[in-house]
């Protein structure tokens, strides 16, 4: 246990020895803690300690962040033999987590900026069994060459012993020959700004100053910059300075927005590998590079923020197992395309999908009972708003101006209810390499689901007491890829049986009063 | 296939229906149902009860009208749910798929392929030991796709569960 992990990483094939995390964890942790600190620790050099206990508390719970760091480092061990990757962990709660590597679906190696610079990165391990809880591995960090050497073995290991024996080649994996589906432009940036992503960023950067503030007791009166920006807003009329402050605040976050997309997608590259495998690489500064087992991808997500739209831009997302969707579709690793082009997108989802023609295959509307619906909920959200701020008024909370206002809520409704039925449509798309299920929904973010037969388990139908009324029903494929299910809402019912035994011939037949057809 | 769906609505399409599962759950499962929601409006009404006879008597009317609206609401929803939900609630095993309806106000109709299914589980609560129940889950590789059948006996839910783990277990690779 003595020797470094980067010097017997060369024996990852055979070594049945346990090795550590890399060393140089132990100043990621300390560095880290000091970061997530900073506010307090700024606090109590500039404003001393004078002025309450508060930061103290702070820079001592960093203190034992880092001391609990350090002893997870000491305390955390893995091995990586043919059959399975092991991790032993806990100081005394002591756990053994253990994948089989046949099981390992995809492998997203990425690194933060000071994992960078130390030259790490975290590998985190996904496998099938995304209905449990989540116990994918994740090694935070091994060194950086250790990390890429470890993906390739976990990945590419079986189709490689599948190629050893067709061609009685030797097993040396030679260098992966990999073909470049998609890589960033500089054209692409344009489409940064209507990801408002930066929103994000300024909502980060607020609440640091917020909490900066806070910390070190600093009457924001007495802070230069903000007296300057409060006497201003406070001297000019009341829409000027909301005017003003909009204005501010969109340049600040389309600037924002844009810094973000160069950042996250700097050296995008989608590449396929021979070995069976899609690679999605990319960052300016924090890198992550996500590997997923081909024959695992149950399908594509192509989805549209309505700004996006506008500007006929679209990203996709991976359907796959092993990969969860976590908030943000990006910080989950699905991310096949950023923000591009449409026709960039298209191309993009007919070179991953098995059955290229779900892209562009014409998608059945629902009919006219499912466009009731979708402007009874959305004017009757509506009108709930616009009730409660009317009882506002008459219970003088509010004034009559705003009571007027909230009416426009009204014809806001009805132009997403337009839209909203607009982009609902369902088909399922056959081709020789397969079949897939096609639907489509939403309108704030309209995507475009499209689910391989292979990767649909079973059924749910389901109807609630008003879609029992019109005849309509949810239909819903269930699936162990990506969010484990995906819905066609609001299709007739009996339309709905019929997609649901086209793209999945035989299931529902038995179950029919009268057989399709 | 014979039907063109890519592009074209369907028509009226009224004879395409899923028929009803073969199986309802065991009778027994009404009463069951109608003493769980009974000692959960027993809480409620005694915790009004309790408030009213504590609190001051200025809103005593405000006080007993909630405590007849609870009554009310509890003896309609006592009288009206345990049947409703009876009927409703069924299910149905084959060879190939287990099939389920349950749900009372909204619906929902399950359909797995047997050759999916991971795990087969029968629970048994303090409560429904008492009326010889047993629930059924049948879990697949999506999180999404669980089929459970409330309200079967015993002895059924055996039955059922070693049916199906006998089909399942000769299914291959991980079912995902």
């Amino acid at each position: 246990m003595t020797t470094l992990p980067d010097v017997v990483a060369e024996e990852t094939d055979t070594g049945e020895d346990w090795r550590r995390l890399s060393p140089r964890m132990l100043v990621v942790h300390p560095l880290n803690e000091l970061l997530r600190a900073a506010p307090a620790l700024l606090a109590v050099l500039v404003v001393g300690a004078t002025s309450g206990r508060g930061p103290w508390w702070s820079v001592a719970g960093a203190g034992a962040l880092v001391l609990m760091g350090i002893l997870r480092w000491f305390t955390t061990t893995y091995r990586v033999t043919p059959r399975q990757v092991q991790v032993r962990k806990g100081l005394v709660h002591r756990r053994v987590l253990t994948v089989p590597t046949d099981r390992v679906r995809t492998v997203d190696v990425d690194a933060q900026a000071l994992h960078r610079i130390l030259g790490l990165a975290k590998v985190s391990i996904g496998t099938g069994r995304s209905d449990k809880s989540d116990e994918g591995i994740k090694l935070d960090a091994l060194s950086k060459d250790v990390a890429e050497r470890l993906r390739g073995e976990l990945l590419h290991r079986r189709p490689v012993a599948v190629q050893a024996n067709e061609n009685t080649a030797e097993n040396v994996p030679a260098p992966d020959p990999e073909v470049v589906l998609a890589s960033l432009r500089p054209g692409w940036i344009k489409y940064g700004p209507f990801t408002l992503s930066g929103f994000v960023t300024v909502g980060i950067v607020a609440a640091f100053v917020f909490r900066l503030i806070s910390e070190s007791n600093v009457d924001p009166d007495r802070f230069g910059p903000f007296r300057v920006v409060f006497h201003h807003l406070s001297s000019v009329s009341i829409a000027r300075a909301i005017s003003e402050a909009i204005v501010t605040l969109v340049v600040v976050v389309v600037v924002a927005s844009t810094v973000g997309y160069v950042l996250a997608f700097w050296n995008y590259r989608l590449t396929r590998h021979s070995g069976g495998t899609l690679h999605v690489s990319r960052g300016a500064i924090s890198t992550r590079s996500t590997t997923i087992e081909e024959r695992r991808l149950r399908g594509v997500e192509i989805s549209e923020p309505l700004l996006l739209r506008a500007v006929k831009g679209a990203r996709i997302l991976a359907i796959t197992t092993g990969l969860r969707v976590g908030r943000g579709a990006e910080r989950g690793g699905t991310l096949l395309l950023p923000p591009a082009p449409r026709a960039e997108v298209e191309r993009v989802a007919r070179d991953v999908l098995t059955d290229p023609a779900a892209v562009s295959v014409g998608l059945a509307s629902h009919g006219p009972r499912a466009r009731r619906r979708r402007y009874n909920r959305a004017l009757g959200m509506s009108a709930i708003l616009v009730g409660f701020v009317f009882v506002l008024w008459a219970t003088n909370v509010v004034g009559l101006d705003v009571a007027l206002v909230s009416l426009v809520l009204l014809p806001i409704g009805a132009l997403l209810a337009a839209d909203r039925y607009r982009n609902l449509g369902h088909a399922v798309s056959e081709s020789p390499g397969g079949a897939t299920l096609v639907g489509r929904h939403g309108s704030l973010v309209r995507r475009r689901v499209m689910l391989s037969r292979d990767g649909i388990i079973g059924w749910n139908v389901h109807q609630s007491f008003f879609q029992r009324r019109s005849g309509l029903a949810t239909l819903v494929a269930t699936t162990a890829a990506g969010h484990q299910h995906y819905e066609i809402v609001d299709v007739e019912l009996a339309e709905a049986l019929r997609v649901a035994d086209q793209a999945l011939p035989g299931l529902v037949t038995p179950f029919l009063v009268h057989p399709i057809a | 296939m014979g039907f063109p769906t890519n592009s074209t609505r369907a028509g009226t399409g009224e004879a395409v229906e899923l028929r009803l599962p073969r199986n309802k759950v065991s009778p027994r499962a009404k009463a069951y149902w109608f003493v769980r929601a009974l000692i959960g409006w027993i809480v409620l009404f005694a915790a009004e009860l309790v408030w009213f006879l504590t609190g001051d008597d200025a809103n005593a009317g405000l006080h007993v009208t909630g405590l007849v609206v609870t009554a009310v609401v509890a003896a309609a929803h006592l009288v009206i749910m345990p049947r409703w939900r009876f009927a409703v609630h069924r299910w149905e095993i084959t060879p190939d798929a287990v099939y389920t309806r349950s749900g009372w106000i909204d619906q929902e109709w399950r359909i797995a392929p047997v050759s999916r299914i991971q795990t087969v589980d029968s629970e048994r609560g303090v409560l429904q030991r008492l009326f010889r129940l047993s629930d059924l889950t049948v879990t697949t590789a999506s999180s999404a796709g669980a089929l459970k059948i409330h309200g079967l006996d015993v002895e059924v839910a055996q039955r059922a569960a070693d049916e199906l783990t006998g089909n399942a277990v000769a299914s291959e690779g991980d079912a995902t």
